[in-house]
């Protein structure tokens, strides 16, 4: 009896090598600008070509700036070193010969929001990027994982990576989630409990009633952010869910998709496999989760008290103390007395269709708070910005004041123009709250699109209504 | 296999950082990672903390306002080889640029309890170890660096750790990527050693799973 990890392990396992580590073969490559320069230098100085072309597609997304317009390209980022890794992904792109979807492109987005919209992430894959995020496409019932800029270029020179197996966690959600209760809040709710070293060294399968339930949006939020809980590796298994949407976005022939369609049926764990860790929670107890500090597992019910370092067993004292004094927090005893300056919606987390459906509900007929200086939304994607303007979800947005913006990273990293100025308190459907992650010194309470958007609209975290 | 002597012993002074969870972007901010070059991070790490102000790339620790405060810009820690500090450090992004700024910074070695599985596995591509030991041990060692500056040497192969040449802290890594620092191995001629298997997989896949082939 096998977990789906092992099943997917198996499949893809080409050798076991002299040192006891395995090659896995590689079915999916994505690369985006920033973790693949280095990598194809290595490749043009070994001399070496990538060993199959079509596994890699490539996008830049951390540095593109998100006011763009039509007709832009890459030579006019403004920021010169942006700029530079921008123009150097076209010229690798370009040099050996791998599919781009380049700055101009309509499909160009972050990598993780495209690779399953465009039809290349598919069930049953390996799937790796120089980028923790890839877990996200595990959501597909895919064995993905981030990678580093030598295993980049490793891939791109053997279609395998060099790795050891990793230990099975299985993750049960069962129940009803209560009302503006998102997957966000289920994972962060999850990463809360088991801290964001608490799946190291596993691959987590999510699985339970609620799982079952949700989109393949809503699964590839709680994917993606098995990487916060420490785990490389997130996956669901495939069901009618995963088939209806792979069959809606797939470029395959019909007769391709069916014989795909009839192995991804049975690609799930065995009845009795045996599992290292099991969790189960109840989700239908989970309020709205927001991060008060500076780790995602930092978080709390969106009306609990924070926490001081008095309340909280010795050994953690420094980082709760540490954590309050990054995040301004001093006198105030709730989240909802904190004053809000950004509120940023977007990110591989949450900048999909159904994420931008969800707070466009909540901000419709209101407007944005006055004590927030800037409201943005940043699509995951040319797609999903092109299907939210066919919906009118870019009027409801800017008719309350938030700024309706071009597809990229944008504010979930300092790399491209959008970031917080120092001390500024930012609403964020992100997945980190490092220090400096959105900006020098800048401030992120991490949250689902719902409370975002009631954080935009109320100006603190306040009680969704 | 030619080993390289110098790969067999870490000797140098500890410096330390005494909390949990430092994630990649406090090892090098995101601003860094706009480099295309693989070398060149010595002045950037642990930027937002070794420095008052915001930096940028190409602005050298000259220019800057430096915190005199921080470990790693006191003598004798500016020398440091070894770094200790305590769980999940390297946890959160997955750039290799965060190990490429230990390692220019002279960093050869770094102890704590736990890492983050994918900064774990970059180290070992950069020559640098990570060593992991229990909580008790990190907490002895804590109390002696907090009182005096200590030197550590480190034997690879043996897997010892001599304390000040009296105490001994023994721990554990897979043969196979201490090897990597010892020798110097390169993943890829190794992998490519093994290219008929890669090809013949391959073959087969293409028959088995041709939707993995097929491409817009
Ligand atoms: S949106 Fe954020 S987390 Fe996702 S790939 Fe971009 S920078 Fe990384």
């Amino acid at each position: 009896m096998k977990t789906l990890y092992d099943k997917l392990w198996e499949e893809h396992h080409v050798t076991q090598l002299e040192s006891g580590e395995s090659l896995l073969y590689i079915d999916r490559h994505y690369l985006h600008e920033v973790t693949s320069p280095q990598a194809f230098e290595g490749l043009s100085k070994k001399n070496l070509k990538p060993w199959r072309l079509e596994a890699n597609i490539a996008t830049p997304d951390h540095n593109v700036p998100t006011i763009r317009g039509n007709n832009f390209n890459s030579e006019q980022i403004k920021d010169e070193i942006s700029k530079i890794q921008v123009v150097e992904l076209d010229k690798n792109c370009n040099t050996f010969g791998i599919k781009q979807f380049d700055i101009k492109s309509s499909k160009q987005g972050i990598v993780h929001v495209i690779g399953p919209e465009l039809g290349y992430t598919l069930p049953g894959m390996t799937i790796v990027c120089g980028d923790s995020h890839t877990s996200t496409h595990g959501a597909l019932g895919c064995l993905a994982m981030g990678i580093g800029t030598s295993e980049v270029e490793h891939v791109l020179a053997t279609q395998c990576l060099k790795v050891s197996k990793l230990k099975n966690m299985l993750v049960r959600f069962e129940g009803t989630p209560a009302e503006n209760v998102s997957s966000k809040d289920i994972v962060l709710y999850f990463i809360g409990l088991i801290g964001t070293a608490g799946g190291t060294g596993y691959a987590i399968e999510f699985a339970g009633s609620y799982i079952e339930a949700i989109s393949i949006e809503s699964r590839m939020t709680i994917c993606n952010m098995a990487i916060e809980a420490g785990a490389k590796v997130g996956l669901i298994a495939p069901d009618e869910t995963t088939i209806n949407y792979v069959r809606e976005k797939s470029f395959l022939d019909k007769e391709t998709l069916e014989k795909a369609e009839d192995y991804w049926t049975n690609l799930n764990t065995d009845e009795g496999a045996n599992f290292d860790n099991e969790i189960v929670i109840d989700i239908s107890k989970i309020k709205p989760q927001v991060t008060w500090g500076t780790s995602p597992e930092m978080v709390v019910n969106y009306d609990d008290e924070i926490p001081t370092p008095m309340n909280v067993p010795k050994d953690n004292k420094k980082n709760i103390e540490l954590a309050r004094n990054y995040m301004g927090i001093q006198d105030e005893s709730k989240l909802s007395d904190l004053v809000f300056d950004k509120v940023f919606i977007g990110s591989c987390t949450n900048s999909r269709i159904e994420d931008l459906r969800q707070a466009a509900e909540i901000v419709k007929g209101k407007t944005v708070a006055e004590n927030i200086t800037e409201a943005i939304v940043v699509p995951g994607s040319g797609m999903v910005k092109e299907q939210a303007e066919m919906e009118g979800l870019d009027e409801v947005f800017k008719e309350a004041g938030f700024i309706w913006r071009d597809p990229g990273c944008s504010m979930c990293l300092g790399m491209n123009p959008d970031q917080l100025k120092p001390y500024e308190r930012c609403a964020s459907t992100s997945n980190r709250n490092f220090e400096g992650r959105q900006g020098y010194l800048g401030r992120t309470h991490l949250m689902s699109p719902i409370m975002a958007a009631y954080t935009a609209i109320n100006g603190t975290v306040g009680e969704p209504s | 296999m030619k080993s390289n002597s110098e790969g067999l012993m870490i000797n140098g002074i500890v410096s330390y950082i005494d909390r949990d969870n430092i994630d990649t972007d406090q090892i090098i901010p995101t601003e860094y990672l706009k480099s295309i070059k693989k070398f060149g991070y010595e002045d950037y790490l642990f930027d937002g903390w070794r420095y008052k102000d915001d930096g940028k790339l190409g602005v050298k620790k000259e220019e800057r306002d430096v915190n005199k405060d921080f470990i790693l810009n006191n003598k004798p820690f500016s020398e440091s080889k070894i770094l200790l500090t305590r769980d999940n450090f390297g946890c959160g992004s997955s750039r290799e640029h965060a190990v490429w700024a230990l390692r220019d910074f002279g960093i050869k070695a770094v102890i704590a309890s736990s890492f983050g599985d994918i900064f774990y596995n970059n180290c070992f591509k950069n020559g640098v170890l990570p060593i992991y030991l229990e909580k008790n041990k990190i907490e002895k060692l804590f109390g002696l660096v907090k009182k005096e500056v200590v030197e550590l040497s480190i034997d690879l192969q043996k897997r010892i750790i001599f304390l000040n040449n009296q105490d001994e802290i023994n721990f554990e890594v897979d043969d196979h990527l201490i090897e990597r620092i010892i020798y110097g191995l390169d993943d890829i001629d190794i992998t490519l050693k093994e290219k008929d298997k890669i090809s013949n997989f391959e073959k087969n896949r293409k028959i088995t799973r041709p939707w993995i082939y097929a491409n817009e």
